[in-house]
């Protein structure tokens, strides 16, 4: 069982907050987490101590139901794969890919069968004379990739590994990524700051945000049930409208209003008057732009609707807005955590 | 800064004229009078810039036979060798160290190093003739293989630092990663990339003996044990004779090489002072 | 894929040259050991030989509290080396600044044989200074100096009469600050040089755009942007000048008559030659105040984040 679980870790660096502060998460064995929350969240930090390039300053982390704290890299069995690729420049692809098992001290044709395996696996046989400076963002990704599986580790950590491709390649990697995964079966700890990324590659996604974890759950969980604000606004794009109403913070996503005028009362819906500031037509999606009057004033409101949708409403035009009330979402309006709607 | 004009251009190259002659006309005049026949030189009358005898070898293969020029280059040589090995035992691992393991500290021991390089030999070389007196070394070449490091490793320490903090510390940590501990990460991943760095190293260090003057002459007073930058203006004026030739011989032949390594290695040096400049 | 062993045991506790704590003093350890040995106690020892009567001959010595700092101000040719290396220092420094930047300017365009005039410049630095000034000190030959020929040749100077470039106090004055200031041109230069570079160009192209000519630009914009490492470049070089010995000693040995003594080579000749370790030392000190303002300076750029 590689079962990857962090135990109450915590991690300071000297300053007056704490980068990890008491994070408790479990990565079940063959499964994809993904540990998703702007910079400096802390996730990274959390994935260098699983890794073990970081020594938590409390707490304690446990592979395969066994502590690793004070084992050093090389003893976890694990393998990573960093933002950059960390490709050995000095290298050609062959002997990078080699590189990990020269320290396990196999025999020359141990190692070349296992790094024509991996190659084989990830269809980089053709590039295993060039050196990494030959190779596409994509190309590198692979090679890193192949590096990694050769050890045949028992957790994969990966830091943000799509972020230095083009926006246009990210999609069809992201696809290769989880095939891949899912085809192995080994434990993957994910990091990224992209929630698009997080949504579609997670089995399930930590939000973690000051060091904190704000939420763990499915994808459909974190993103149909945030559990405060912070998860709320930062998953899905555009994001949670938020809203000060009875005392309460009331949210509801873009993709939940539909726009009427003069809207007649119902008993499964709320509505909200507002107007039109502007509409943009986004190919397969309409924005359109809201001010709505609230406890706090005037708030401006996203909602998207599909672009074959009659559109009955123009800048500048007072329309309703109407969402259904299983779409309302409530959270308390000082703590920002989820309450009765 | 693109040549706009032809009389840009040749402005340019004027200046530039000015500047080459400025600066190379001491070794210009070196090198041409060095091959004047003594008839020719020293005699008051004749005009300085031509050879009314013909030019001859014969003082510089005076340099060679008849003086201790020869001594002195190997003296150099072999002190220069053996710093070099105790410059980079020295400052390769506090380079690296200041580099990647001492976080917040990084800086201010960078600038300490510094610090220490800044203390010249015009101010230590008392204390340390009585210090070398005592320990034996007086008059021997030990005397400078054991000086000479504090000339050459704060300086190598701060041109490696740059060159290890240009390195990614990714690499060592997938090193690390991959299977190795932290001193075989280096020596498979940080040390092979450094090469450059650290040839940079070797020449300027070999460079920065050679050029020492007064610990030379404050530690060492018999021709057999001279550097040649102690021995060439000491011992080849022999009383009030200036052998000149063969002196410009001696300056000119040493001063090209070390001027050619140092100009391969110029655009390193460089680099590594800005970079050495740079915090983090 | 599964593999029976979870985690190496083997490798259990952390390993000492695993450990950053441990490593990281280890490796610096030597260097530092080096440094304060052979660099930190003799700076120590030079103020205590400044306090004491020490000689090269006896084996010890003793305290005399200020009476070496009596002697060596009551000193003539001291107060003499102390003011040469001063004004020595400024002129020839000064003269570089200018130099050096036209020198760096002209430099740094690409052209087709720059590494050959490179390799020229060069070498007034890149020589050992004893040979360098061994070279001055043959092309200064009162008798046989190129420049006394040339002067002879257009009537400047009487034949019979040429000019001791050496021998007469101005004339060696110039000699010694005019090489001084020519061995540090290239390293200022090259400085600067790299300092031109790092100057993105767009920051020039836009204020051309902006209507702004050559001379503007250069003292709006170049100037002010180069100014920091300017500074290093005169700082390395106002030390060079402030504690050469090699120069003078070769050039002049202080001479004609002392007027060209200073402070490095009055410090050689009364210390070693002369055999007064405590006068030598507390000739040395004076050199000190320059020595902590430049620390200082250089201190405070490095703390300054970098330009741009």
């Amino acid at each position: 069982m590689a079962e990857v679980e962090v135990r109450d870790i915590r991690k300071t660096f000297g300053g007056p907050s704490a980068a990890v502060d008491g994070i408790s998460l479990t990565c079940g064995d063959g499964e994809y987490l993904v540990l998703l929350g702007p910079s400096g969240c802390g996730k990274t930090t959390l994935l260098r101590m699983i890794a073990g390039l970081e020594h938590p300053t409390d707490g304690d982390i446990l592979i395969g139901g066994r502590s690793v704290r004070g084992l050093p890299p090389r003893a976890r069995k694990i393998a990573m794969v960093f933002q950059s690729y960390a490709l050995y420049p000095h290298k050609k692809v062959e002997q990078n890919i080699s590189f990990p098992l020269e320290a396990q001290g196999l025999s020359r044709e141990e190692r070349a069968e296992k790094v024509r395996w991996a190659s084989g696996l990830l269809g980089i046989d053709h590039l295993l004379q060039r050196k990494p400076r030959q190779l596409s963002g994509g190309e590198r990704q692979r090679v890193a990739l192949a590096r990694a599986l050769v050890r045949e580790p028992q957790v994969f950590l990966l830091d943000e590994p799509l972020s230095n491709l083009d926006a246009k390649l990210r999609a069809s990697a992201r696809l290769e990524l989880k095939q891949f995964q899912q085809r192995l079966g080994v434990s993957t700890i994910y990091v990224t700051h992209d929630q698009v990324e997080a949504m579609g590659l997670g089995d399930r996604i930590a939000v973690l945000n000051f060091g904190r974890l704000q939420q763990v759950g499915t994808p459909e969980e974190i993103y149909h049930h945030p559990a405060n604000t912070f998860v709320a606004t930062f998953v899905g794009s555009p994001p949670m409208n938020l809203l000060e109403r009875d005392g309460k913070i009331i949210g509801f996503r873009p993709e939940n209003i539909e726009l009427e005028k003069n809207a007649a009362a119902r008993d499964d819906a709320s509505i909200f008057r507002s107007q039109v500031l502007r509409v943009e037509n986004l190919g397969a999606d309409r924005y359109v732009y809201l001010r709505v009057k609230d406890e706090k004033g005037d708030t401006n409101v996203i909602a998207k609707l599909p672009i074959d949708h009659p559109l009955r409403v123009a800048a500048d035009d007072d329309a309703d807005m109407v969402v259904r009330k299983r779409h309302l979402r409530a959270f308390d309006r000082s703590t920002g955590e989820k309450t009765a709607a | 800064m693109v040549a706009r004009s032809p009389a840009v251009a040749i402005s340019r190259w004027a200046v530039l004229a000015v500047f080459a002659v400025l600066c190379a006309f001491p070794f210009g005049w070196a090198t041409f009078t060095m091959f004047k026949a003594d008839g020719d030189l020293y005699t008051v009358g004749h005009i300085p810039f031509l050879y009314n005898s013909p030019p001859t070898f014969d003082h510089v293969r005076v340099l060679f036979t008849d003086t201790a020029f020869l001594t002195f280059v190997r003296n150099s040589f072999e002190i220069g060798l053996i710093v070099v090995a105790i410059t980079l035992a020295i400052s390769v691992p506090a380079a690296y160290a200041i580099a990647r393991l001492t976080g917040q500290w990084g800086g201010r021991l960078a600038i300490t190093v510094f610090i220490f390089y800044l203390v010249p030999p015009t101010l230590l070389f008392l204390p340390l003739s009585r210090i070398v007196a005592d320990l034996g070394l007086q008059d021997t070449i030990w005397s400078l293989v054991l000086v000479y490091p504090t000339l050459t490793a704060p300086f190598s320490t701060w041109l490696l630092v740059g060159f290890f903090r240009s390195i990614p510390r990714d690499i060592e940590e997938q090193a690390m990663v991959d299977g190795y501990s932290r001193a075989g990460a280096v020596v498979r991943t940080v040390l092979p990339l450094a090469v450059p760095g650290l040839f940079t190293v070797v020449i300027f260090t070999f460079a920065f003996t050679m050029n020492d003057f007064i610990y030379a002459v404050a530690f060492i007073s018999s021709s057999d044990s001279m550097t040649v930058s102690a021995g060439v203006p000491t011992e080849l004026i022999r009383g009030d004779v200036f052998f000149w030739q063969s002196l410009m011989a001696a300056a000119v032949l040493v001063a090209i090489p070390v001027a050619l390594a140092y100009n391969f290695f110029l655009d390193r040096f460089v680099q590594g002072l800005s970079l050495g400049a740079v915090k983090g | 894929m599964r593999r029976t062993v979870i985690v190496d045991e083997t490798v259990r506790v952390h390993h000492l040259l695993d450990r950053e704590e441990v490593l990281g003093p280890l490796m610096l350890s030597p260097l530092m050991i080096y440094l304060v040995a052979l660099i930190g106690l003799p700076l120590v020892l030079v103020f205590v030989y400044a306090f004491s009567d020490a000689t090269t001959g006896a084996e010890g010595f003793s305290f005399v509290g200020l009476q070496t700092f009596q002697k060596t101000l009551d000193d003539p040719v001291f107060r003499v080396a102390l003011r040469n290396t001063v004004v020595f220092t400024v002129i020839a420094q000064l003269v570089v600044i200018v130099l050096a930047t036209i020198l760096g300017f002209v430099l740094s365009a690409d052209f087709r044989g720059r590494w050959f005039v490179r390799f020229l410049v060069l070498l007034p630095w890149t020589t050992p200074i004893a040979l360098s000034a061994l070279a001055w000190l043959w092309m200064l030959d009162s008798l046989f100096s190129p420049f006394n020929w040339i002067l002879g040749q257009f009537h400047v100077v009487d034949v019979g009469t040429p000019v001791a470039w050496l021998g007469q106090d101005n004339l060696a004055v110039t000699s010694v600050v005019a090489l001084n200031a020519w061995r540090t041109l290239p390293l200022a230069a090259v400085i600067l040089m790299a300092g031109l570079t790092s100057i993105p160009p767009e920051l020039n192209e836009q204020a051309e755009v902006d209507g702004a000519g050559f001379w503007r630009r250069f003292f709006d914009i170049t100037l002010p942007l180069l100014a920091p490492i300017m500074m290093v470049a005169i700082l390395f070089g106002i030390v060079a000048t402030f504690t050469d010995m090699a120069a003078v000693y070769i050039l002049t040995r202080g001479g004609p008559g002392e007027s060209t003594q200073v402070l490095g080579s009055w410090s050689f000749i009364t210390g070693i030659q002369g055999g007064s370790l405590a006068q030598g030392a507390a000739i040395g000190i004076f050199m000190f105040p320059v020595l902590l303002g430049v620390c200082i300076l250089m201190l405070r750029r490095a703390s300054r984040v970098d330009v741009v």
